[in-house]
């Protein structure tokens, strides 16, 4: 099952760096797993966790949030403000059992088309390893 | 405001152990303010509750409802429709006021506190909180450069500052700023050293918790 | 300064007579071995006018210090008895009183005692219903007002004649604050202060000069803490993680210069330099000897010190 196992993966981008990436991988036709479904959010400063938890509620095996690099946040502190709530999410995945690694955080510009194809295949790896969100047995039976 | 917290979620997945029908009940008041028990928390809880039943193939169900207060009957009395529908269990996210008050008006309900209350505070700086008042019933900061002493010193002196004040902090932990170092520098700073000379009287504690438990009757808005 | 005397403590005896007093103390067991009360004693009868029994320090459990002030009294010593405001409320600490001194205690340390959170109890529930400035106007109004805080009247032969101290620490923050709070103890009613351990004789000479200037030591006899450094270890520890105490950088270069078994030895040396300091030094009374488990070089210090034989009162 394992073999045949495509993770769904949610990623939260946002507008001003990983969405543009996404873009610039597009017209790069760089190839990377078809399995990701982007969402586009203003700054990943938009990003709460209440989106990573309903996400998951709705079967995702895995969800991370993509930001621009550290300190060239269009709000200034939006992605930092991320990466809080991705590891305060993280620890409560953890405190009912599920692995935190389903959760992740990435930060790139807009200009690193390459660098988003290389994620999606890196989380998504992680994911796959991972093998199906125990959350959504019951989804799936 | 009262500062609250959210109990570990294996404390709140105990009180719902075999349980079907669960409902999560908010409230809007200072809980909200301090990021314990409004909507959005309500929400973290109730979908945390649901994805721990998926994983482990247990069939529960987690409805979702926010108060605009926990503290006042008729916010209370809004809830009977809901209750109607037959929950195991209500998890209250309120101080411990607000499940009281469920308990009471619903009386054959299981009620459970999903929130620690800690303190009467205010916030320092978004996302930190710290405890500035005790209630005891009789407020003299006025006389401390207004600041309490009696709920920011871990001895509640009134003549302090003890001896274990290093530094500015006390000798409990270097994270508890000592209050008395604030105020005694203050006091200097303001050279009202003189002002400041008289020894606090005892403090007379019958209007604190120590008095009994507390009721404010105000006839003129009494029915 | 000459005054009547107020009780029957030897400790105010000696004060009043005008020469140099000397206290000790005496840490209570963890358990209930009056055995080991009188062999610490030992070490102090004789040595000291007066010996202080701690009150559960450091929030540790310990036997009362009530019951073991009364069996080192048995053993001819005389007991000041430490009283904190963190384990009773006003009520207890007011019978204790009433009954320490009906056993025969003639001296009482107030104070406000130890944060339960270092000691043993970290669960447990504090007090603090009084502080210890608090503590020293109700043990006077008891004595001098022959009344209890509620307005009960004592009558003249049911008031406690105690001697009443208090505690100071020249070496906690904020520095220039330190003199006011003293003067509050004094206020209060204090008829001796003892203060923390010094080992920071420059901020305790501008401490004194402060109190002497504010006419705080013609009211109330100041005693100097003293504990000597055992080790170049027990420095580093005392500077770095005791909340009040400071350890200047000269001293534990001296205790570096010397071979670590030989630096007990500079520690006592360095007691007995300071308590000569002490007995010249204007607005001291006295010496307050705190051998924290090293009790029986009490006579050594004494002795090297030149402070025995104690005068006879």
């Amino acid at each position: 099952m394992s073999e045949e196992f495509e993770p769904r993966i949610i990623a939260f981008c946002c507008q001003y760096c990983a969405y543009s990436a996404a873009d610039m991988a597009g017209s790069m036709r760089l190839q990377y797993p078809c399995n990701v479904e982007i969402v586009l959010i203003p700054c990943t400063g938009r990003f709460d966790v209440i989106l990573a938890l309903k996400a998951f509620e709705s079967g995702a095996d895995g969800v991370y949030v993509a930001g621009c690099l550290e300190g060239n946040c269009h709000f200034l502190d939006g992605n930092i403000r991320a990466k809080k709530r991705v590891a305060y999410l993280r620890k409560e995945l953890e405190s009912i059992g599920v692995e935190p690694d389903r959760l992740a955080m990435y930060n790139l510009s807009a200009s690193q088309g390459p660098r988003f194809a290389e994620i999606v295949k890196e989380f998504s790896d992680i994911v796959t390893g991972l093998g199906p969100s125990p959350m959504r047995k019951k989804l799936a039976a | 405001m009262i500062i609250a917290e959210r109990k570990p979620v294996d404390e709140i997945k105990g009180f719902i152990e075999g349980k079907k029908k669960v409902l999560v009940v908010g409230c809007r008041g200072c809980v909200t303010v301090c990021n314990a028990g409004g909507t959005k928390e309500v929400g973290i809880l109730a979908s945390l509750l649901r994805l721990d039943a998926q994983k482990d193939g247990r069939d529960l169900t987690v409805d979702e409802h926010t108060l605009e207060r926990q503290c006042d009957p008729e916010y209370i009395d809004e809830l009977v429709e809901l209750v109607e529908k037959k929950y195991d269990a209500i998890l209250s996210m309120a101080c411990s006021v607000g499940p009281q008050f469920l308990a009471r008006r619903y009386p054959k309900e299981k009620i459970y506190p999903s929130l620690n209350t800690c303190f009467i505070g205010g916030a320092l700086a978004h996302g930190i909180w710290a405890e500035h008042c005790q209630a005891c019933g009789n407020c003299i900061i006025h006389n401390f450069g207004g600041m309490c002493p009696i709920s920011r010193c871990s001895k509640s002196l009134l003549n302090g500052p003890c001896g274990g004040s290093a530094g500015g902090v006390c000798e409990i932990s270097k994270e508890v700023e000592c209050i008395w170092h604030l105020i005694a520098t203050k006091v200097m700073e303001e050279n009202r050293l003189d002002e400041f000379a008289p020894i606090q009287p005892i403090k007379d504690w019958s209007s604190s918790r120590d008095g009994g438990p507390r009721k404010i009757v105000r006839e003129e808005l009494v029915k | 300064m000459t005054r009547e005397l107020k009780t029957n403590s030897r400790l105010e005896k000696v004060l009043v007579s005008g020469a140099f007093a000397v206290t000790g103390e005496l840490g209570p067991p963890r358990h209930c071995s009056a055995h080991e009360v009188a062999e610490k004693a030992k070490h102090l009868v004789g040595n000291v006018d007066s010996v202080n029994i701690t009150d559960n320090q450091t929030a540790v459990v310990r036997m009362s210090s009530l019951a073991a002030g009364l069996l080192a009294q048995k053993e001819g010593l005389e007991a000041n008895m430490q009283m904190v405001c963190r384990d009773r409320n006003r009520i207890a600490m007011e019978s204790d009183l009433l009954g320490a001194h009906a056993l025969g205690i003639n001296n009482i340390l107030a104070l406000s005692g130890d944060h339960q959170k270092f000691g043993d109890h970290p669960q447990s529930k504090n007090v603090f219903d009084l502080d210890s400035i608090n503590l020293i106007q109700v043990i006077k109004m008891m004595r001098d007002e022959g009344r209890l805080l509620s307005g009960q009247e004592l009558p003249p032969e049911g008031r406690p004649k105690l001697f009443i101290g208090g505690a100071y620490n020249p070496f906690a923050d904020p520095e220039d604050y330190r003199v006011h709070r003293v003067a509050k103890k004094v206020a209060a009613g204090a008829d001796f202060l003892q203060s923390q351990c010094i080992y920071d004789m420059d901020r305790f000479r501008r401490f004194m000069a402060k109190a002497v200037d504010m006419g705080l030591t013609e009211k109330t006899y100041f005693l100097a803490g003293v504990t000597p450094l055992k080790s170049l270890g027990m420095a580093r520890y005392m500077k770095n993680n005791v909340p009040g105490i400071t350890v200047p950088d000269s001293l534990i270069d001296r205790l570096k210069g010397v071979p670590k078994e030989k630096q007990a030895e500079e520690g006592i040396k360095i007691a007995c330099e300071q308590i000569q300091e002490f007995k010249e030094m204007k607005g001291v009374a006295g010496v307050h000897l705190m051998l924290i488990e090293w009790e029986h070089m009490v006579p050594t210090i004494v002795k090297e010190a030149k402070l025995v034989p104690r005068p006879q009162v």
